[in-house]
């Protein structure tokens, strides 16, 4: 408990929690809804919100606020697939290049950097454009975390590299542990703070990249995400016609989402990292 | 001498195996998920309603598979894809039927790449040293109140950010247009065009300013934040050397190096940003060309924008890195 009362003395891990547990709560909340997220006209189009409907309704006769609820789930979802595959990935990739060195170190870097370099985005889309129709939400998750490990994989292998350096790791060695229990027993409790706060960004990349695949047409527009929704109000000329709770809903909850995700991702890996806490104090 | 043996040939060589592997993957990856544009295509032109008959879609098919370059086996497909790189052609376009693809490139590029430069110039600058001051000040509450500001802006993608700034600046203080600058009429550079331009482009420059300075300045704030401690710091402060001496000559110089390169490793992503913005904004850039291709299933063109987008990232990655030395003493007496 004294760890929760530490981290809460933070306001942005406070303001985070709160939000991801609201968040959360709306994902769940998708469970009970009375509409089907993807029928059209089940209630009166175009109504501005009101105490009984209280985000409206869109120009297709669905209620924005379950839509909301929905989306948020499906999101989160793909998210959660694109972070959590992307990190496999990425440690492999940044504990194989950091641990082992010389040759693999140079193959792998290599072409994390050429990943790096190249404009991911474009290819992304190029892929997507031809799975189109198959994109569902574990496929899009697969596809975005096929594309979002570089970066991090650069970071924790950075992290492996300066931790090779350290004598406890030629203590290891020389007691005799191996290599799989070096890095497992030693090397992974140390990466955890880093490899967390990576997750956080890729979560948040992952949303961000569904907007604009969505925006695009090419997730499959029937379930209701964050970006299909955000899609169908654009689409739908929902600025124009000035039907804002319908367009704003998925723009406000997006942002929500992320700055949520962001403000605790950073005050955990500061609280994570001691070095980072002594500093927080000693500027207070 | 040196600096060319230890420093140019190696670059040069990794920006020749970059743009190979570039390529490469852009010529296997479509090839990897096992669909099939051709089909695809005539299945379309079929659910259009018009009927064709067998031969008809047999000399389609064969035309279809000449223009995607698809014909042959797969490793003569490799070198006709290599043969159109550089020949920067890469078939008609299909949602503008005829115009070759390389053509609409021709037209588009330019935009993006004066929208691409200066913003990421404008927020580099303005990143750094605002950041760099911020750091130094950490103490201040003023510096305080722009850290929690980015703090809410560094994690808004850049699409939802571009649609409130759309929103506001467009919709509800009507002060600048919705986007649909159109190109192609003539372009007689006088003081009514830049300002059309100046107009058009100054919203999707503010978003990419915003965003990508909030990035900068995170980064920047934290390395000043490391270098204030360093020793040669304290030992100017004591030595009484004026502050302003201080930050500019000592500390933001030395944050800056490291900047420079994590720049050049940026400079992908930075792209991609400016392509997302330019599709909210309607900015008549490769952005806005891409997503007309992509909605209109124009396979030709997404490939071509794809193939320049890297030889452009890669390039501007080359120059910057080349000019590095320039900036850091260190390198160029080596």
């Amino acid at each position: 408990m004294g760890v929760l009362k530490d981290l809460f003395k933070d306001y942005r891990f406070a303001v985070g929690f709160i939000l991801i547990c609201f968040l959360s709560f709306l994902a769940v909340a998708s469970f009970f809804s009375p509409y089907d997220p993807i029928e059209w006209l089940q209630v009166p189009r175009d109504k501005a919100p009101s105490w009984s409907i209280i985000l409206g309704t869109n120009s297709k006769g669905q209620d924005v606020f379950w839509e909301a609820t929905f989306a948020i789930r499906n999101s989160l979802i793909i998210a959660l697939i694109a972070g959590l595959i992307s990190r496999v990935i990425a440690v492999l990739v940044g504990f194989i290049a950091g641990y082992k060195g010389s040759i693999y170190d140079r193959v792998l870097m290599g072409i994390t950097d050429g990943l790096l370099v190249i404009p991911l985005f474009l290819i992304l889309v190029l892929v997507a454009m031809l799975l189109r129709e198959a994109l569902t939400l574990v496929s899009t998750g697969l596809l975005l975390a096929f594309f979002g490990w570089a970066w991090d994989a650069r970071t924790i292998r950075s992290q492996v590299l300066s931790l090779r350096e350290r004598e406890f790791t030629l203590t290891s060695v020389l007691s005799g542990n191996g290599t799989l229990s070096l890095v497992s027993k030693e090397y992974l409790p140390l990466t955890i703070p880093l490899i967390f706060s990576t997750l956080i960004n890729n979560i948040a990349w992952a949303i961000g990249m569904e907007i604009v695949l969505a925006i695009l047409g090419l997730v499959s527009l029937d379930i209701p995400t964050l970006g299909t929704t955000l899609q169908w109000a654009i689409n739908y000329q929902a600025m124009l016609l000035g039907h804002w709770w319908w367009i704003l809903t998925p723009v406000i909850l997006t942002i929500l989402l992320l700055v949520a995700l962001y403000w605790f991702s950073i005050s955990v890996s500061e609280y994570l990292d001691p070095r980072m806490r002594i500093q927080r104090i000693g500027a207070k | 001498m040196r600096f060319f043996r230890d420093y140019l040939v190696p670059r040069i060589i990794q920006y020749i195996v970059v743009i190979f592997c570039g390529i490469t993957a852009v010529f296997f990856i479509p090839r990897l998920t096992g669909q099939n544009p051709v089909l695809e295509m005539i299945a379309q032109i079929q659910s259009q309603g018009s009927t064709l008959d067998p031969t008809a879609v047999e000399s389609l098919m064969e035309t279809l598979k000449e223009l995607y370059g698809l014909k042959g086996t797969l490793f003569q497909q490799y070198i006709t894809t290599w043969k159109r790189v550089f020949a920067l052609d890469f078939g008609p376009s299909f949602f503008q039927f005829p115009t070759p693809v390389s053509e609409l490139l021709k037209t588009y590029l330019p935009w993006t790449i004066g929208l691409f430069a200066t913003s990421t110039l404008i927020s580099w600058i303005l990143g750094n040293i605002l950041g760099g001051i911020a750091g130094y000040f950490s103490r201040k509450n003023w510096s305080k109140i722009i850290d929690a500001l980015i703090m809410i802006i560094r994690p808004i993608p850049h699409y939802i950010f571009g649609i409130i700034v759309l929103i506001l600046f467009a919709y509800v203080w009507q002060l600048f247009p919705v986007g649909g600058m159109m190109l192609g009429r003539r372009t007689v550079l006088n003081w009514r065009f830049i300002m059309t331009i100046l107009r058009y482009s100054f919203l999707p420059a503010m978003t990419l300013v915003i965003l990508g300075g909030a990035v900068w300045f995170q980064q920047m704030k934290l390395l000043v934040q490391n270098v204030k401690r360093e020793d040669y710091v304290q030992y100017a402060q004591t030595g009484g050397v004026k502050e302003r001496f201080i930050i500019y000559r000592y500390v933001l110089r030395n944050a800056m190096l490291p900047q420079i390169t994590q720049l050049a490793l940026a400079l992908g992503q930075v792209f991609s940003g400016v392509l997302i913005v330019e599709m909210v904004f309607s900015y008549p850039g490769i952005g806005l060309l891409l997503y007309r291709g992509v909605t209109r299933g124009d396979y030709n063109l997404v490939m071509g924008i794809t193939v320049l987008s890297i030889l452009t990232i890669t390039t501007a990655v080359l120059i910057l890195d080349l000019f590095y030395p320039l900036f850091d003493p260190r390198i160029r007496h080596k």
